[in-house]
């Protein structure tokens, strides 16, 4: 039964998800990193999702998510003047993270949106296959 | 087509599609964030007429030839009312819409079934 395959689906999207949680909680909590040059700055970090051609998955088209990897990123590291910070360089600059806090809360609630979702997709089609199993009785 | 068929009509055709769309709107869902994902639902009418035998899809016409399902030949990509720019035309509430359009026909054709298996004990008790 075909019904079944959407707890898989939806399962891919709920771990996929649940990554990107982690990275936006992992980025918040880095937000105020300081580091005394550009390299060693933390950078934000990003899952990078693409649709799992798997045909493990019912070979019929419908997909789940796949995480390919995690990208940083490119943005330059805020650069602050404060010669009498330990971490201060021979120029008196710190380097602070470039992670965008607002723009984590805004990823933040569209991954827990997205997460929503997916469960109640399967909560939906665990009452359809309750109902299924039910029938006749 | 035997009594039971008879008896049942079309609404096992009708379970089987039905949760082919389930699976496909799941899908489309769990890749809402995907970029470049196109959202995709089945287009019933084909879907059913296929299911009950009535078209046929796509057939081999050589042994080693991939295999296409039947009842997959039905599935269309949806055109999106607001494309966005990373190519994902997922639009999420429009496919919560459509989930529970799909799963409250799920339940009435259930309930469909539910009914001629009732009123057939019944008859066959003949309490």
């Amino acid at each position: 039964m075909s019904l079944f395959n959407v707890f898989d689906i939806s399962g891919t999207a709920l771990s996929a998800q649940s990554v990107r949680l982690n990275a936006i909680s992992s980025n918040l909590a880095n937000a105020e990193v300081v580091s005394s040059s550009e390299e060693e700055a933390y950078r934000a970090r990003y899952p990078v999702f693409s649709s799992a051609m798997d045909s493990a998955m019912g070979g019929r088209g419908a997909v789940g998510v796949r995480i390919d990897g995690m990208v940083e990123s490119q943005l330059a590291p805020r650069k602050e003047f404060s010669p009498t910070h330990p971490l201060a360089d021979q120029e008196g600059y710190i380097y602070m993270s470039n992670v965008n806090s607002v723009e984590e809360m805004a990823n933040m609630i569209s991954a827990s949106r997205s997460y929503q979702s997916s469960v109640e997709a399967m909560n939906t089609t665990k009452q359809l296959i309750m109902r299924t199993l039910n029938m006749g009785r | 087509m035997n009594m039971i068929d008879r008896l049942f009509g079309v609404s096992p055709q009708v379970l089987s599609v039905r949760s082919q769309r389930t699976e496909l709107i799941a899908a489309n869902l769990a890749n809402a964030d995907t970029p470049g994902y196109k959202a995709r639902d089945v287009d019933f009418g084909d879907a059913l007429a296929m299911a009950r035998g009535e078209r046929r899809g796509l057939q081999h016409a050589h042994g080693s030839h991939i295999a296409i399902g039947g009842e997959s030949q039905a599935v269309r990509y949806r055109i999106p009312s607001q494309p966005s720019m990373d190519g994902n035309t997922v639009e999420t509430d429009r496919e919560h819409s459509e989930f529970m359009e799909n799963a409250i026909r799920y339940q009435a054709s259930l309930n469909f079934l539910d009914g001629r298996i009732k009123s057939t004990l019944l008859a066959l008790r003949g309490e």
